[in-house]
């Protein structure tokens, strides 16, 4: 497939066919992890800066081995600790890395559309790798993936999306890609982190979690951002954690072979009960290795995309 | 008869060719033209194919000076006036030092005296609350002596109801009604975006109407009670007009005013290709969805907005193109004002009666301000106006230093080619 896209903003972007074709690539690299040495030289001489300007070491971490497995250069630049980004505009940074003409840029920022403003300032790829409470496609796709390896195919089966929805940037384009792939989605918790707005989206929303979780095939839970207590949106975590923590109880209504997914990192006992995280079920640990392959194909795609053939 | 010493010729005004005769900078005659006239030494203005219209009042823009003079100053912002069509413009109070004091205000007056000294008429708006603080009132007193014709504490509203009703009170002994900007503090949290759909998709936390709406519906029952005028500044959704309505249907004293911007632009504009989250459609309050747009215009029409007001908030161009939770909120305005709502009125969405109340006699009436319906006696205050003539909005054609505007690079119909204040030409 011809990749067309300059720039991932958000999973929207995507149409099933490109959705289908990224996990067909990451489905290669996947073989390519159980060789002992998990190297290729696909983008060697290519440049990816991982411009993080909120602080994040697990998808920091994954483009960064994505990268280095596909051989590209990757540099970091860290909102705390470049002199780069200090009280610098996001302007002044877009322009100052598009002098340093890298083929790819990452970037994290804690202000929704952030990354479509660099994308609509720097002629090289924009990876979005989380803006604000928008989007979160990589996080999205390696979910996705997790499921479709899973499963084979996602469409047909009903996910539950357990927590703080409002604040969610995985939520959001998890609910975009699931429904696109055919799923069913539901969500569930406190209306106090619902977004305002949920009647036109595509998802059955559930306050009481002993009913969202029946016949579902999949339980994806959110990390619980534990200020949000500070903020006044809930009573306290133990409240919290006895109305919509993930326990095994709640799965004898759910499928048999039900799923359990978390972004990480976790607090256990809060969103999710330790044992359920450590359970035969929990996709957790795949998530983390699909993340790695997702993201060498997201490279791999986006830096090969022209002058290639 | 009073020595004529300005004829404008053959001007359009309500589908008639008409002269207009002036004397010492007050409207003498506005009669059909005649073929031949004799002009005697009166300064003759041909004003052939041009339409004729009085001048308008702006009872809310912020002119940033003192303290931002970067994003505007006295001078730039009555230059965008005069070109806007605007002879009176009231500017708001939160500048830097607050304008709390009566040296503030005489710093804006002369201001306004040395760079423009025929007009445009700047009519300062003095603080409610010492530094907008919201604890103690301002000298209203001294404020009104110092020139300052009403009260508010625009950009930063009073938190407190027990001394928002002290200050209006207070301001009701100096004979000034009182502008609220409305906006629930509590509720008011998210800026900039229409807590709603759009928010929902876009990931920014939005500020609901009610936010709005509950600030009108305790200002409303406040008027009410003490028996006093309340303005409410910049209303933008169909829950404040419906309050509205019903206080005015009670004989309540509120008056209210919208912006072009409300009656021609939707929420809709920051998830659009080409301007998804674009901050220079951040303005507080937030542009909300289609059906507000609508009551905002039934509204105006109904008369239960009384007035037009830009609520011109000029920002430097750094401070726009950034991470929208960043940029500061406010929309240019004194530049495209006429031009856009003039529009409406060649739509067919505003009656021409709405657009000259709507502009010149309710804001007039509201504040005490000098407002011209062309009769004998009336000042002098009108522009010729070339309808037909298209212009983009650009940096270079807005003569105000703000230059943040969702309308750049978009094509406007109508402008001013000459202004006379007081008989005087000012542009
Ligand atoms: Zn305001």
């Amino acid at each position: 497939m011809k990749w067309l896209h300059k720039d991932l903003l958000d999973v929207s972007q995507l149409s099933k066919p490109e959705v289908m074709a990224i996990f067909e690539t990451a489905g290669r690299f996947q073989e390519l992890q159980e060789r002992p040495v998990k190297k290729v030289p696909t983008l060697k001489g290519r440049s990816v800066v991982l411009f993080f300007a909120e602080p994040s070491t697990r998808t920091k971490t994954s483009f960064d081995v994505a990268g280095k497995r596909l051989s590209a250069d990757t540099f970091s630049l860290a909102k705390s600790s470049s002199s780069l980004t200090k009280g610098e505009s996001l302007k002044d940074t877009a322009l100052t890395l598009q002098a340093m003409a890298p083929d790819a840029i990452v970037i994290r920022h804690w202000c929704s559309g952030a990354a479509r403003f660099m994308a609509d300032r720097l002629d090289c790829s924009v990876i979005n790798a989380g803006d604000g409470r928008h989007a979160h496609p990589t996080q999205a796709l390696l979910d996705s993936f997790t499921l479709h390896q899973e499963w084979g195919d996602v469409a047909g089966k009903t996910i539950l999306i357990l927590g703080d929805i409002a604040h969610s940037r995985v939520a959001r384009s998890n609910v975009i890609l699931l429904t696109r792939l055919g799923a069913k989605v539901r969500l569930c918790g406190p209306r106090t982190l619902l977004p305002p707005a949920l009647k036109t989206w595509p998802v059955k929303v559930f306050s009481d979690l002993n009913e969202a979780v029946k016949g579902v095939d999949a339980v994806m839970c959110l990390r619980l951002q534990l200020e949000r207590q500070k903020d006044g949106l809930l009573p306290d975590l133990r409240e919290y954690s006895r109305t919509f923590g993930l326990g095994a109880r709640h799965l004898e209504r759910a499928n048999p072979d039900v799923r359990i997914l978390h972004p990480g990192p976790l607090n256990r006992g809060v969103e999710i009960s330790s044992e359920l995280a450590d359970s035969a079920g929990s996709l957790i640990l795949d998530q983390v290795a699909s993340g790695v392959v997702v993201r060498m194909a997201l490279l791999f795609l986006y830096m090969t995309r022209k002058g290639e053939e | 008869m009073a020595k004529i010493d300005l004829i404008v010729r053959r001007a359009k005004l309500g589908g008639k060719d008409v002269d207009v005769f002036v004397s010492r900078g007050k409207i003498v005659e506005v009669k059909p033209s005649a073929e031949s006239l004799d002009a005697g030494d009166a300064t003759v203005e041909e004003a052939f194919g041009l339409t004729l219209l009085p001048s308008l009042t702006d009872v809310h823009v912020h002119l940033r000076e003192p303290g931002f003079e970067y994003k505007e100053d006295v001078e730039s912002g009555l230059r965008a006036a005069a070109w806007g069509g605007f002879s009176n413009i009231m500017c708001m109070a939160n500048t830097k030092p607050v304008n709390d004091n009566g040296s503030v205000t005489e710093l804006m007056l002369e201001k306004a005296r040395r760079y423009w000294p025929k007009g445009p008429r700047l009519f300062p708006i003095g603080a409610l609350t010492k530094g907008l603080k919201g604890q103690e009132l301002a000298p209203m007193a001294e404020l009104a002596q110092a020139g300052c014709a009403a009260f508010s504490n625009d950009g930063v509203p009073v938190e407190s109801t027990k001394i928002f009703r002290l200050a209006v009170e207070y301001a009701s002994d100096w004979d000034r009604v009182v502008i609220d900007h409305c906006e629930d503090p509590y509720l008011g949290v998210g800026v900039g975006v229409n807590e709603g759909e759009v928010s929902s998709r876009l990931g920014l936390p939005g500020q609901p109407d009610v936010a709005e709406a509950l600030q009108v519906a305790r200002d409303v029952l406040l008027a009410e009670y003490l028996d006093l005028p309340i303005h409410l500044a910049h209303i933008s959704c169909r829950k404040s007009a419906d309050l509205i309505r019903y206080a005015k249907a009670r004989g309540v004293k509120v008056t209210a005013e919208t912006t072009p911007h409300y009656l021609t632009m939707t929420e809709n504009i920051l998830e659009a290709e080409a301007t998804e989250y674009d901050a220079l459609a951040k303005v507080n309050p937030p542009l909300r969805p289609e059906d507000d747009r609508l009551a905002m215009i039934e509204a105006l029409n109904d008369g239960t907005i009384d007035c037009l007001a830009t609520d011109h908030a000029p920002h430097a161009g750094h401070e726009k193109e950034t991470e929208f939770d960043v940029a500061p909120c406010g929309i240019t305005g004194l530049d495209t004002a006429l031009s856009v709502t003039w529009g409406l009125v060649r739509d067919g969405v505003l009656t021409r009666e709405t657009f000259l109340r709507a502009w010149t006699t309710a804001p007039c009436k509201v504040f005490n301000l000098p407002v011209n319906t062309f009769a004998p006696g009336d000042p002098a205050d009108f522009f010729l106006f070339d309808e037909a003539e298209e212009w983009t909005v650009s940096p270079s054609t807005l003569h105000s230093k703000g230059k943040n505007t969702p309308l750049l690079g978009s094509v406007l119909k109508g402008r001013v080619k000459t202004h006379f204040i007081a008989g005087k030409k000012i542009v």
